[in-house]
């Protein structure tokens, strides 16, 4: 084959990649697009109560409204600052947890059992206990994103400690090495890509931590509007803050899905 | 002069509710600078040597002896070379072949000099600030081999580090291991079961017994094959008659224990 022809092919599959691109992001628009439609079509009709489920112009004008005046920002900053601060840490205090677990063979034989139950419960009903204990406030909202995420990201991280290849300690070990040295060059760095998905995890986990600490308790939050929203028959309120929280969270996930990408190419 | 002694060392594997003989009163001497080969077949306990002599593991009963002190009251470096060359992927080659003296607190600038000189010898040096994914695996062998040698170590022990492999990247290594043991003055075992790799490149030869693992006979390499790089050694003529009474030695043992089984599943049957 001549090299003219070859790049012709090249060119050929560049296009078909493209056009496969293209076909698919035309149908994601147009599934968001006739959802819209269909439920502002379906609210103006009364095929559905407009009471209750509203309807995406009431959306809008509100979610312009409150921008505008700036009275929604307050409630998105607390609720952000508290997932993220939940988030890092019950990741910081899991990727602890798991560390002494791993740094003693008897004492995670031991936590084993109160591990399982720990994960098996569902966390959100600790959510009284922990208003009681820390007070009505954003400590307790930031426990109940940190409790959330805490043990899952223990028993993973720790699963990812045991998974790394026991040459690789072997190797060490030849040189001398202490059980510190061994985590600090081989255990923890091998194990850091294991660390970051359980954060892309925990991102999501968090925030249902945060919305239930807003709901039991609070007086600002995204949480907190939709419980009033609740409260004073708004359901404009409850949507638009459902829909705030959406793009929220889907844009705090890509980021840490960037962080992700970042950390493995510059960590090998 | 005996530099490492091991005296009636045995080791035990322990499971639930049995325990495996991997070891039964191995004896052997190595002397300074000397070039061991551990041949037998696999499940015979020759990487249990090596890790016991490393002091990864610790033998059940028995002595190791490194210049005449036990092996983990010595401060002399060993250097360990695996099967595979479990470089860290993290790290720039660089960096992996100086892990041991980042561990030994011993990184200094010359050192890192050390290791540049080393790499550029193996034909690494343009590859130094590139990341193990990026090579082949005999460049990463001979990765691991800087970083085992950095460390100036008394006595390398290498198991099986060719068997993972392509033939022509095996035989080049041999020759570059071989020659720059020579070079260092070097005492080694290596552990292996190709008995071509065994003659080329060792000074003796201990052949080893499966269930337990136990040394069956001793080999001396002809002085002649002794001095030769491991690829010519191959085409000598004395290579061959000492790899058929190998060949012999090694089927002579495997009879006794295959009959041993088959009598066994004829009694389950």
């Amino acid at each position: 084959m001549s090299p003219e022809s070859d790049r012709h092919l090249l060119i050929n599959h560049k296009y078909k990649l493209k056009r496969e691109k293209k076909i698919v992001f035309t149908w994601q628009i147009a599934i968001l697009i006739s959802f819209f439609a269909i439920w502002e079509i379906a609210s103006r009709l009364y095929w559905i109560d407009p009471l209750l489920f509203s309807s995406p112009s009431k959306i809008v004008e509100l979610l312009m409204n409150k921008f505008s005046d700036g009275s929604i920002l307050p409630h998105v900053q607390v609720t952000v600052f508290e997932t993220i601060l939940g988030f890092l840490l019950g990741t910081i205090i899991g990727i602890i947890i798991a560390t002494l677990l791993w740094s003693s063979n008897r004492l995670s034989k031991i936590m084993d059992p109160y591990l399982v139950i720990m994960n098996a419960m569902p966390k959100v009903a600790l959510g009284p206990i922990i208003i009681v204990a820390l007070g009505p406030g954003y400590i307790s909202i930031i426990a109940m994103g940190a409790i959330i995420s805490v043990v899952i990201t223990t028993l993973v991280v720790y699963s990812g400690f045991k998974e790394v290849d026991p040459n690789y300690e072997k190797v060490l070990k030849s040189f001398g090495a202490s059980r510190f040295q061994c985590f600090k060059e081989v255990i923890f760095p091998a194990t850091l890509p294991t660390m970051i998905s359980t954060l892309k995890v925990n991102v999501g986990l968090s925030w249902v931590g945060v919305i239930v600490g807003e709901f039991l308790v609070s007086k600002e939050g995204l949480g907190y509007l939709i419980v009033y929203g609740f409260q004073v028959f708004d359901f404009t309120l409850v949507m638009s803050s459902l829909i705030v929280i959406a793009v929220v969270a889907g844009i705090m996930y890509k980021i840490v899905e960037k962080i992700e990408s970042w950390l493995i190419k510059h960590t090998g | 002069m005996s530099f490492l002694t091991l005296d009636h060392v045995s080791h035990h594997y322990f499971s639930r509710n049995n325990y495996t003989k991997a070891l039964d009163n191995i004896s052997f001497v190595v002397k300074d600078g000397e070039f061991i080969a551990l041949l037998g077949p696999s499940g015979c306990g020759k990487s249990t040597i090596l890790s016991i002599i490393a002091g990864i593991l610790k033998q059940t009963t028995g002595e190791v002896l490194l210049e005449g002190k036990p092996i983990n009251d010595s401060d002399l470096a060993i250097g360990y070379m695996l099967q595979q060359d479990y470089l860290f992927p993290w790290k720039t080659i660089k960096d992996n072949s100086l892990i041991g003296p980042k561990i030994c607190h011993s990184k200094t600038p010359e050192v890192e000099n050390e290791a540049l000189k080393l790499l550029k010898e193996v034909g690494l040096a343009n590859v130094a600030d590139s990341y193990p994914n990026a090579l082949s695996g005999g460049m990463r062998q001979r990765a691991a081999l800087v970083r085992t040698l950095i460390t100036d170590p008394k006595i390398l022990l290498l198991d099986e580090p060719f068997s993972a492999l392509d033939y022509q990247t095996k035989l080049k290594l041999e020759d570059l291991v071989s020659k720059l043991l020579r070079a260092y003055h070097k005492t080694a075992i290596l552990v292996t079961h190709d008995i071509g790799e065994a003659i080329s490149m060792s000074d003796r030869i201990l052949l080893m017994n499966a269930n337990p693992g136990s040394i069956a006979k001793i080999f001396e390499v002809p002085i002649e094959l002794r001095n030769e790089t491991p690829f010519l050694v191959r085409k000598h003529p004395k290579y061959q008659l000492l790899f058929d009474r190998i060949w012999e030695e090694l089927n002579k043992n495997e009879i006794n224990p295959e009959q041993a089984k088959g009598a066994a599943n004829q009694d389950e049957s």
